[in-house]
């Protein structure tokens, strides 16, 4: 536990890509399994404890500091896991430290009321390092900037085999990857990928730019409708049927409705959309059925969902990865009429001819559930991950709405001093009424700004929120708006971010709640 | 009856003694000011009569020139001496070279102004003394119970086996230069590491008064002018300011460190860009403080600067009367 503590302490500080890698790699290296595996599943957020609730380390640290001094801590330091790390009051550590894979395993054995002891007891052995290691990872929360990705590029360091074929069995290992060891240390046969139905890595776009549309030929391109789902991978083999999100987590078993009515034997790509009969729902219909255990018989019947699909990747055994676009196209319109569905249909071809035709396709689209074009080279093939100068979306423009700064957080982790999470309103009457929050957009230089205008022009303070005088105008940008009932305004945006500080502005001119209104699709 | 507060009054830019006339550590320019040591938001420029130790005095003057002062009275550690019915005494406390705890007495009452302070070992400076008083008044800069320094010591370890771990880079400690600077370097000696040790330009006079005032440091060489290849493998300390500008360079794949008590805190950690951070403070951390009150078992507490919330929920609920001043001009000071 402790080295594990180490490498995260040491990752915690480093920016540097190739150093952060060094230090992963480093550590598998020396570390034995099945620690390791732990450690590599914690750090691609793959190991699911389960077991401890940031109020089960709120309730220990109560039981063992003074309930003020750890408000003042917590709203300091910003962190629950590293307030609770510093804290707790220790004599001295004891010398029997417990291991990761000890961790883990006692974590998973532990019926729910035992857990909280043993919490304690390890927090009691461990140093402040080792403390604030053994909280992230019991709560599912490591940020430590490292993704899947970069574990797994760390793993590509460590032996022969290279990014690529690690991705490609990723997923269907499981902690603590014990065999996934054996092959990169060339003891052990390559993982088999037959056996399971399991998430291939997805090929994802960059946004179109500028210097992307110079030179653009119409006949190397293809242009579909960019649908504003959830992307998803479906692995279909006979008598089963595996839904995953982009970044691999299986969601089948929030949508039985789908893999119901779904056959065949097939890895295909697609977008995930509310379909009724009589068309295709809006985002906010698809997001009810989202991030559910149980879906209700009246959801399922008022919002059925489908998949409209983009690709196939494999057809049967036959791995189609390498063919280009055009003949990947090809077997999917085969393959879709050999195993029709009520929950399938085929993502419709855009005619290509100019650029300014797209433009104004993707700027006045015929649905509102969609939010642009996606343009793929004729010969791609299918790569994983962002591969420059194949795939394109470009996206409606964003809307905007010019509120005013009514409320301030402060960030936690890297932006705890700074004042960085805002609450801005619009004008209903004399009366400025919230549609929204937003904790992105603006430059470190911008953040500094609207920081400094923050601690200026508090009027008032609710624990740690400041509101602040209605004074700042802040250009909203966002990709649409919803009504709301949880808001008072009775609308929402959609990634809402901070796109210009409107300091030329006065509040009084900034947008009324009418104008916010009219931007609802009907 | 007289009490405390009327003699010595807290006011936004500093604390002023009445029957004597004078400003301790002010913010602004006064006719006489008292420092309790040289870090320029307790010792500023522009006063006129200046009253402190003959360190505090040779480094107001080292940083500040003809600006520093008009007069200026040395006082030595435990030497009394009357100002308009009040004795004011100094005594070490344990911050960096010169700093001193202000101990005044007037009407019956003994006063005691900490100024900055610790309480762990300081190869640079003599230690804290604990005077009993019926007022203390402490700073609080690092007065939350997340800041519990790790043994000094133990933090210089790790930075020596990160020189050893990466051969090839130079290691740039960003370190507070009056203070810090000298204090991490005796430390690095003790610690076994004769070799030369690199400094940007802005430490150079306050290590070369250091060493006039008896405070050894072994081989200190000029970072300006020494080939880049030089600096690999070595040890290069300059102000936290300059550690991600383009002065570091001309230095070889530096692996930045910052040896301040803010260190423990990683978003501060991250916001300073120390990829190695190391806790070494100059200030009490909150162990310290709860120490230092028990030690003293003040009538009373008032705190000065830094996060006093804590601090006075603490000594209210062990049965010391606190307060905070929040007296202007002291916010998390990069001395950390």
């Amino acid at each position: 536990m402790q080295r594990f503590a180490g490498l995260l302490d040491r990752l915690s500080t480093t920016q540097s890509r190739n150093t952060r890698i060094a230090l992963i790699a480093d550590y598998m290296r020396t570390t034995p399994d099945p620690d390791r595996g732990f450690a590599l599943a914690a750090l691609a957020g793959d190991l699911d404890l389960r077991t401890a609730k940031p109020a089960l380390i709120r309730d220990l640290a109560a039981t063992r500091t003074d309930p003020e001094l750890f408000r003042l801590s917590y709203d300091y330091v910003g962190d629950l896991a590293e307030t609770v790390a510093l804290m707790w009051p220790v004599e001295r550590p004891g010398n029997e430290t417990p291991r990761l894979a000890d961790v883990v395993g006692a974590l998973g054995a532990a019926k729910r009321g035992a857990v909280a002891g043993l919490v304690e007891r390890w927090l009691d052995r461990l140093d402040p390092t080792g403390r604030w290691a053994l909280l992230k990872l019991i709560t599912g929360g490591l940020r430590v900037g490292v993704s899947a990705r970069l574990a797994r590029t760390a793993l590509a360091e460590i032996g022969t085999p290279d990014l690529a074929e690690i991705e490609e069995v990723w997923h269907a290992l499981a902690p603590p990857y014990t065999e996934l060891f054996a092959w990169l240390e060339d003891r052990g046969p390559k993982p088999d990928l037959q056996s399971a139905l399991v998430f291939r890595p997805m090929m994802l776009a960059h946004p179109l730019e500028a210097d992307d549309r110079t030179g653009f030929e119409p006949g190397d391109w293809r242009a579909e409708w960019k649908w504003d789902g959830i992307r998803v991978q479906l692995a279909l083999r006979p008598g089963e049927a595996r839904m995953f999100s982009r970044t691999g987590d299986d969601i089948t078993g929030a949508f039985p409705d789908l893999a119901d009515n779904v056959a065949g034997h097939a890895v295909l790509d697609g977008e995930l959309l509310v379909m009724r009969p009589d068309g295709t729902g809006s985002f906010n219909d698809l997001q009810q059925r989202l991030n559910r255990k149980t879906v209700s018989a009246r959801q399922l019947r008022e919002l059925p969902v489908g998949i409209r699909l983009y690709d196939i990747l494999l057809d049967g055994a036959d791995d189609l990865r390498d063919l280009p676009f055009d003949a990947r196209r090809a077997r999917l319109e085969h393959w879709l009429a050999a195993n029709p569905s009520s929950r399938l249909d085929l993502s419709a071809l855009v005619p290509v001819t100019t650029l300014d035709d797209l433009d104004r396709l993707r700027t006045s689209p015929p649905h509102p559930a969609i939010e642009g074009l996606m343009l793929k080279r004729a010969d791609s093939t299918y790569r994983a991950g962002r591969v420059k100068g194949l795939w394109y979306k470009w996206k409606r423009d964003p809307l905007t709405v010019d509120c005013v700064l009514m409320y301030a957080q402060r960030g936690h982790g890297k932006r705890s001093s700074l004042y960085s999470d805002f609450t801005f309103g619009v004008w209903r009457g004399a009366e400025l009424v919230p549609v929204g929050k937003a904790y992105f957009g603006f430059t470190d230089a911008e953040l500094a700004e609207l920081d400094r205008f923050v601690r200026a022009n508090t009027v008032d303070r609710f624990g740690p929120v400041r509101a602040v005088k209605p004074e700042l105008v802040l250009e909203i940008a966002c990709d649409g708006v919803q009504r709301s009932t949880r808001h008072k305004s009775g609308v929402a945006m959609r990634f809402p971010r901070i796109s210009r500080i409107r300091t030329d502005k006065p509040a009084a001119e900034a947008d009324v709640l009418e104008t916010v209104e009219r931007l609802i699709p009907e | 009856m007289i009490r405390p507060q009327d003699w010595l009054q807290a006011h936004p830019r500093g604390l002023y003694c009445v029957p004597g006339d004078f400003w301790i550590d002010p913010s602004g320019a006064v006719d006489r000011a008292v420092f309790t040591h040289g870090h320029a938001d307790h010792a500023r420029p522009g006063h006129g009569a200046v009253l402190a130790t003959r360190e505090t005095i040779a480094i107001a003057k080292a940083r500040y020139g003809d600006r520093a002062g008009q007069s200026f009275q040395e006082l030595a550690y435990g030497a009394v001496l009357d100002l308009g019915g009040v004795t004011l005494r100094l005594l070490p406390a344990g911050h960096v070279l010169g700093s001193a705890q202000v101990v005044l007495e007037h009407a019956g009452q003994r006063v005691v102004v900490s100024g900055d302070y610790k309480r762990r070992r300081d190869p640079t400076c003599p230690s804290f003394e604990v005077v009993p008083c019926d007022v203390f008044i402490t700073e609080a800069t690092f007065g939350l119970p997340v800041f519990r320094h790790p043994p000094a010591d133990q933090e210089i370890a790790r930075l020596l086996a990160s020189v050893t771990t990466f051969p090839d880079r130079c290691h740039l400690v960003g370190v507070y230069s009056l203070g810090k600077c000298q204090r991490v370097i005796r430390l690095l000696r003790e610690a076994g590491h004769d070799g030369p040790l690199y400094l940007h330009g802005a430490m150079e006079q306050l290590c070369g008064l250091y060493e006039a005032m008896g405070v050894g440091l072994g081989d200190l060489r000029p970072v300006i002018g020494t080939p880049k290849a030089e600096l690999a493998g070595q040890i290069v300390l300059c102000p936290p300011g300059s550690l991600a500008d383009r002065w570091s360079r001309r230095l070889p794949d530096p692996v930045t460190a910052a040896a301040s008590g803010w260190m423990r805190v990683r978003a501060r950690a991250r916001q300073h860009g120390a990829e190695l951070p190391l806790i070494i403070s100059d200030h009490a951390d909150w162990d310290e403080l709860v120490q230092t009150l028990d030690e003293m078992r003040p009538g009373e507490v008032w705190v000065t600067h830094g996060r006093e919330d804590a601090l006075v929920h603490h000594a209210t609920t062990v049965g010391i009367p606190a307060r905070a001043l929040r007296l202007v001009g002291r916010e998390d000071g990069e001395d950390g």
